[in-house]
């Protein structure tokens, strides 16, 4: 009886946790969230300190010696007695090679993750994408060694040919294009068949022996150009591009993946080609996520050290003419890590806060793009959902 | 859970510490690029001798005399002496740096080996520095922009070359190129028709053309009697006078042995 009892008692207990069991839980739960808000909460306080240690550094310097010399001289003599801090010549330098990178690396990724998505078919594309995101994987100082090892002497010794080939190979599918759009714009008009058939056949002749003249004569031009250095603008710019090419694509591809099916089909269904579907459709879309793309790849580029440590020149000037990108320069990045070994609290103050002033303007630089970026991404969102 | 942590931090401080003192006991040096392979072959024959680890660092001569003020190294390599600073830096920290001199070196001008032009004059090389010198045909040379290539500014060998060929106070123009090693100017020379740059006289090697000062090559001879103006003595730096282990390995340039590898590496005996 008593044994019955007990397993009737048992059998509802089973359901019934006991009051230690629920506290032990309770217990289990609050530490368990507390211990992931704890992780959480680090990672956010972790940039606040960056933010606030570098500041705290960085201020001492524009309280020593001003803002003007900063940003408006181009004498960079931080080792002289007294020194010189002019940074125009270094920040310069490093806008020159963020935006000479992201003008090869965004139309080429972004023209790359259009090709991943909607152009190859999956089982090509189940590999191309991890061999492109494979180029990640390689280590600054690598890029570094062949941008100073391979790319700089190659640009010295064969740079008038390179560029040549270079404007032949990006500008002749562009003005082929031009060529053969241009003649049928400015042949609509004409209502007559058989003129206006001349007329194009005329202005395709024309246009074609315009563009073949310019494609030469520019390209004489830049084959007769000689390289000074290789180490300059021209061969950081490429190297950063490759380092942002696989961040831009794998972020925009999958923003372009992330438009959807559904998107696709009704721009088929309502007669739109395939080319139309993807400008005129999945290319909107997707813009917030590839804007995304784009600006984490800038910024890998104006963030990256080693390459342009290595391979840049280092030379702090400004160059002459301003958009020469085949004299060296000197980076903000490079210079931080190159000087930092001098410059301690012991030797030179103005010295040392310096770097950490260039510290706090990359993370300025980054940190208004990234908001730029998250308030374009928001309203294109805002757009899209019709609000 | 603060039992946990606690007991992780705990855990945390003690394999902290072991590894710090597991440096003690040893030898390390810290400083010069360029005083380097005197260094390293010396902490090689240190090691194989005495049974003593040795640890070599090359992060220019500014953050040795650095390390050795912060007290995280025994000897501090430089390829120039300790600056009035340095050394006033150091007296704060109750630190003493002591000189002794390894070896000399004298500072090759080095140029690609296509060069046509065999020597400069000291007025020459600084004007080259200095931006008032920018076309070799200037020198005697072909029709070609010079690319001027320096150290960075931790560099003792940029300090030593500043001092002895262009002056103190002046100013290196700012499209020279900054090289982090000499190795590094060593490769880019070799591979710039039109550059110039200076090397320790130890680096030097078939791949690049030394060029005479003055119409003087750096060799042994004239590195040691002074004539060739563009030389150098390089320092182990101690905290007060050596004794101890650290007396051995900084009194070994004045052995026999010491000696050969000194001349092996391309330096030159005091």
């Amino acid at each position: 009886m008593a044994g019955e009892s007990g397993g009737e008692s048992n059998r509802t207990n089973a359901f019934v946790v006991s009051a230690r069991k629920r506290t032990m839980q309770k217990v289990a739960k609050k530490a368990g969230e507390s211990l992931l808000f704890t992780v959480a909460s680090f990672v956010a306080v972790i940039v606040l300190f960056i933010f606030y240690f570098v500041a705290r550094d960085a201020v001492p310097f524009f309280q020593i010696r001003g803002f003007t010399e900063f940003f408006t001289s181009s004498n960079w003599y931080p080792a002289d007695d007294p020194g010189e801090f002019g940074a125009l010549a270094i920040i310069y330098g490093s806008l020159m090679v963020t935006l000479g990178s992201a003008l090869i690396a965004v139309p080429m990724g972004v023209a790359a993750a259009i090709c991943l998505s909607d152009i190859l078919p999956f089982s090509i594309r189940q590999y191309a994408k991890p061999i492109i995101e494979m180029l990640a994987a390689i280590p600054s100082v690598a890029f570094g060694f062949f941008a100073l090892v391979v790319l700089a002497p190659l640009l010295q010794n064969n740079g008038g040919p390179m560029l040549m080939w270079a404007w032949w190979i990006l500008v002749s599918p562009f003005m082929l294009l031009a060529v053969i759009v241009l003649s049928d714009l400015l042949t609509t008009k004409i209502i007559e068949p058989k003129r206006r058939q001349q007329l194009h056949i005329f202005l395709l002749i024309l246009f074609s022996f315009l563009s073949i003249f310019l494609l030469f004569k520019v390209g004489t031009v830049l084959y007769g150009i000689q390289i000074l250095t290789g180490t300059n603008a021209l061969n950081v710019s490429i190297i950063l591009s490759f380092m942002a090419l696989p961040t831009i694509v794998s972020v925009s591809e999958d923003a372009l993946q992330a438009v959807g099916r559904d998107i696709r089909e009704g721009s088929y269904a309502l007669g739109a080609t395939r080319a139309e579907t993807i400008l005129k459709t999945v290319l909107p879309a997707g813009s917030s996520g590839i804007l995304a793309a784009v600006i984490l790849g800038i910024m890998r580029a104006l963030g990256e050290t080693m390459v342009v440590w290595m391979a840049s020149g280092n030379s702090s000037q400004i160059p002459e003419p301003w958009f020469n990108y085949l004299q060296s320069i000197r980076t903000l990045t490079a210079t931080i890590a190159g000087d930092m070994g001098e410059a301690d609290q012991v030797t030179g103050s103005a010295r040392f806060h310096v770097l950490f002033a260039m510290g706090l303007l990359l993370l300025v630089i980054s940190f208004i793009s990234n908001l730029i970026s998250e308030r374009i991404v928001v309203r294109q969102r805002k757009i899209l959902s019709g609000q | 859970m603060i039992k946990k942590i606690s007991l992780f931090v705990v855990l945390l401080v003690v394999s902290l510490s072991v590894t710090a003192s597991a440096a003690v006991g040893a030898l390390v040096l810290d400083g010069s690029t360029t005083v380097g392979p005197i260094a390293k072959t010396f902490a090689a024959y240190f090691t194989k001798k005495y049974g003593v680890r040795v640890t070599v660092s090359e992060s220019g001569s500014g953050n040795g005399a650095k390390s050795l003020i912060n007290g995280s190294c025994t000897i501090a390599t430089m390829s120039r002496a300790m600056k009035a600073a340095e050394i006033a830096a150091a007296r704060q920290k109750g630190v003493n740096p002591v000189a002794s001199v390894v070896a000399l070196d004298g500072l090759a001008m080095v140029v690609h080996p296509a060069n046509p032009v065999r020597s400069l004059t000291k007025a020459q090389i600084s004007g080259i520095y200095r931006g008032t010198i920018t076309n070799w045909r200037e020198v005697g040379g072909p029709n070609a922009r010079i690319v001027v290539l320096q150290r960075e500014s931790n560099s003792g060998t940029e300090e030593s070359f500043k001092e002895l060929v262009i002056g103190k106070g002046v100013q290196i123009t700012g499209s020279a190129e900054t090289q982090s090693s000499n190795g590094s100017v060593k490769s880019r020379v070799n591979s710039t028709l039109p550059a110039i740059g200076f090397l320790g006289h130890g680096f030097v090697d078939g791949s690049v053309k030394v060029i005479a000062v003055n119409g003087v090559f750096p060799t042994v001879a004239t590195v040691k009697n002074g004539s060739y103006p563009v030389s150098r003595p390089l320092y182990f730096y101690t905290n007060g006078q050596p004794a101890g282990l650290v007396k051995q390995f900084v009194d070994l340039p004045n052995s026999a042995e010491g000696k050969r590898m000194i001349t092996e590496l391309g330096f030159i005996n005091r």
